[in-house]
């Protein structure tokens, strides 16, 4: 849809599309970009997620004109934005509750794609350019959480940067070199501020990559299977753009009344008490993001053929996500959508019930029953990918496929009709 | 290598400090900043800030607060300004480049008790009486566990050996508190505007007190998150309008 028309603002435009063809690659984007018609709203997660980056971008830059990343001074600048700035307290809130909204989109974003099969041919890159958002994200999280140097900020930094001590012989020198000197100080804030404010225009530019492959074969859709041609899809502008704005909105209001009215629910107390290097808080626990991963992490409670169980918690934490870059090779069923198979459509639920099993741990003293649930969930974890994945694939006798995305979800004979 | 040892055991959960003795629940308060339409009550926050000044203030500092933010609990800048008078804070240096005394202005911080914290637990037999501007939002249970510690102090059970210089509190990890209990007897302080001290009275007034201080926009984000919401409902149901009319024609 070239633009059209005979006046000054169009002509402008048309000079200017010539020799640099963006209101036409923006058009072709959201006007001919063909989108399966059957979307359902678990497809609103993509768009939720690139909105909720832009966000905590703008608030963050905000934020940043008025916060200081001084070991001194960070704790009471981040009090001065929530009691002196015009709106702090605003901005604040929307950036540091924004953080756990962006994991929760994000993580109902990746559980969709795992139920319906998003990663399989030709979507490889496209999920393994998602896992590497994921991981820029909890850096960069990891990163934020440190910034206004309360105590859990303190001794979250110091644990976490500890792990990197279980590589064996550089170990201690990589932890250096992260904290910038001995121990977690000035430094340490200094140069996490940096990467802090570094990363999220990373991961904008992975973003780039994860639309760019996108675009070039389309959404998958809630039955996999491949759009046959135009009666199969819708462009994407208005039909989607009107959905995905009607889901934000409903987002946005779940957001709201985190911000407006309870602001501290997701974080931790202990964080509004200044880092104190000489007292440990009475437990170290991560944001409710990564408490799965921190669970896995303290599963390891013995050694293994003589390597440390520190070692092989890293590792596996570690590995809880990198098993998730090889998904499309771990799933053998050439079957997209869970809803066509009976078996993995169980087996998809118990890792759901699994990975929230881990989180509840994650949260808790690792004592008691506490130790036996973490260790069975991190055992289920790695074989529901590395052991059911593949088997199911080969064992399970998926339900016939409907013949094309139009026959299966319009009203008998409208399909052959075509367009709209 | 011994911290690493330390995070590692910390990280295990090894190294965390004795398992806290059991504590009751905390027995929930009605507080008027609670809920999606909740302010501080006025005559709360000056009855509390009364009880700071003439209780607290001893101990404890609120840093985060200067004498300007008083005007939120409903006094004049006239009254502002006389309160931060009474109070002496220092200056300088003034052209004999010496520090020097002069009374307070609203646009001081309000200050503390000790000049330092070594000062602070010379005078509390080592103990340091943390800052209150933010306690409320430093300890579970906020304002609740605030009410509790206040009005929690009781007689060691028998066979409890306190140490020195600790006393007993029901609602304290530990049962053990260096703090003195503060509010000792109902009248303690004369409330100006004529309300009948109790302890209870005094402890609940504080509480309010210092939930405005460690949350002083609260009434501004309570009144602006009911606009935005509505605002947010409104647009939804519009929007949800428009997506039914415009995927009409797919259907």
């Amino acid at each position: 849809m070239p633009v059209t028309g005979t006046g000054r603002t169009s002509r402008i435009i048309r000079w200017i599309d010539y020799r640099l063809p963006f209101v036409t690659q923006i058009e072709h984007e959201l006007y001919e970009y063909p989108t399966p018609r059957n979307l359902n709203y678990w497809w609103n997660f993509g768009s939720l997620a690139g909105i909720m980056l832009v966000i905590m971008i703008v608030s963050g830059v905000v934020l940043a004109m008025h916060y200081t990343p001084n070991a001194e001074m960070a704790f009471d600048s981040v009090e001065r934005i929530m009691r002196d700035v015009n709106y702090g307290w605003l901005i604040r809130y929307i950036h540091m509750n924004g953080a756990s909204m962006f994991f929760l989109i994000v993580y109902i974003h990746i559980f969709r794609g795992l139920y319906y099969g998003s990663y399989k041919y030709p979507r490889e890159l496209l999920w393994m350019l998602g896992v590497v958002i994921l991981l820029l994200m909890m850096a960069t999280a990891f990163m934020g959480y440190v910034l206004p140097w309360g105590q859990m900020s303190f001794w979250g930094a110091t644990v976490i940067t500890n792990l990197f001590s279980a590589i064996p012989v550089v170990g201690q020198k990589i932890v250096t070199l992260l904290w910038g000197g001995f121990t977690v100080g000035n430094p340490t804030l200094n140069r996490f501020f940096s990467l802090h404010y570094l990363l999220p225009f990373i991961i904008v530019a992975v973003v780039g990559l994860h639309l760019i492959a996108l675009h070039t074969h389309g959404s998958n859709n809630p039955l996999g299977i491949d759009s046959k041609g135009p009666q199969d899809s819708i462009p994407f502008h208005p039909y989607y753009t009107i959905k995905d704005t009607f889901g934000l909105m409903v987002f946005l209001i779940v957001y709201s009344i985190f911000v407006f009215y309870m602001p501290n629910a997701l974080g931790d107390a202990q964080n509004y008490i200044p880092a104190n290097p000489l007292q440990t808080p009475p437990e170290i626990v991560p944001e409710w993001y990564l408490l799965p991963f921190y669970a896995i992490l303290r599963s390891m409670t013995f050694n293994v053929l003589g390597i440390p169980s520190k070692l092989i918690g890293v590792m596996l934490m570690f590995s809880s996500i990198l098993v998730l870059f090889v998904v499309p090779w771990l799933d053998t069923s050439r079957v997209r959508s869970a809803t066509f198979r009976p078996i993995y459509k169980k087996v998809y639920w118990l890792l759901v019930i699994d990975v929230l099993a881990l989180g509840y741990v994650g949260a808790h003293r690792p004592e008691g029953i506490m130790v036996i649930i973490g260790q069975l969930g991190t055992f289920y974890y790695f074989l529901h990918f590395l052991v059911l994945m593949p088997l199911i694939g080969k064992l399970e006798r998926p339900r016939p496929l409907p013949t094309s995305i139009g026959a299966a979800v319009l009203p008998a004979g409208a399909g052959a009709a075509g367009g709209n | 290598m011994p911290r690493f040892v330390f995070a590692l055991a910390t990280l295990l959960g090894l190294a965390g400090p004795a398992v806290a003795q059991e504590t009751p629940s905390l027995p929930h308060q009605q507080w008027s900043f609670q809920g999606v339409f909740g302010t501080y009550d006025q005559g709360a926050l000056q009855r509390g800030y009364q009880v700071y000044k003439e209780v607290c203030s001893a101990c404890h500092a609120v840093r985060h607060l200067s004498f300007r933010n008083l005007t939120e609990l409903g006094y004049s800048e006239e009254q502002v300004k006389g309160i931060a008078a009474q109070a002496q804070v220092t200056d300088g240096p003034n052209d004999q480049g010496e520090m020097y005394q002069r009374p307070g202005r609203p646009s001081d911080p309000i200050p503390g008790p000790f000049p330092n914290d070594q000062a602070a637990r010379a005078a509390n037999n080592g103990a340091l009486p943390p800052d209150q501007s933010l306690l409320v939002k430093q300890r579970d249970g906020g304002p609740d566990y605030i009410y509790a510690i206040l009005t929690g102090y009781k007689d060691p059970p028998a066979g409890v050996k306190m140490n020195p210089n600790m006393y007993y509190n029901e609602y304290f990890p530990g049962h053990q508190i260096a703090m003195p209990p503060p509010l000792t007897s109902d009248d303690q302080v004369k409330y100006a505007d004529g309300t009948k001290a109790t302890k209870e009275q005094m402890a609940h007034d504080v509480t309010t007190f210092l939930a405005w201080a460690a949350e002083p926009n609260l009434n501004e984000r309570h009144r602006m998150g009911a606009k935005v919401i509505l605002f947010l409902v409104i647009a939804a149901g519009i929007f949800y309008a428009a997506k039914r009319k415009i995927w009409a024609a797919l259907h």
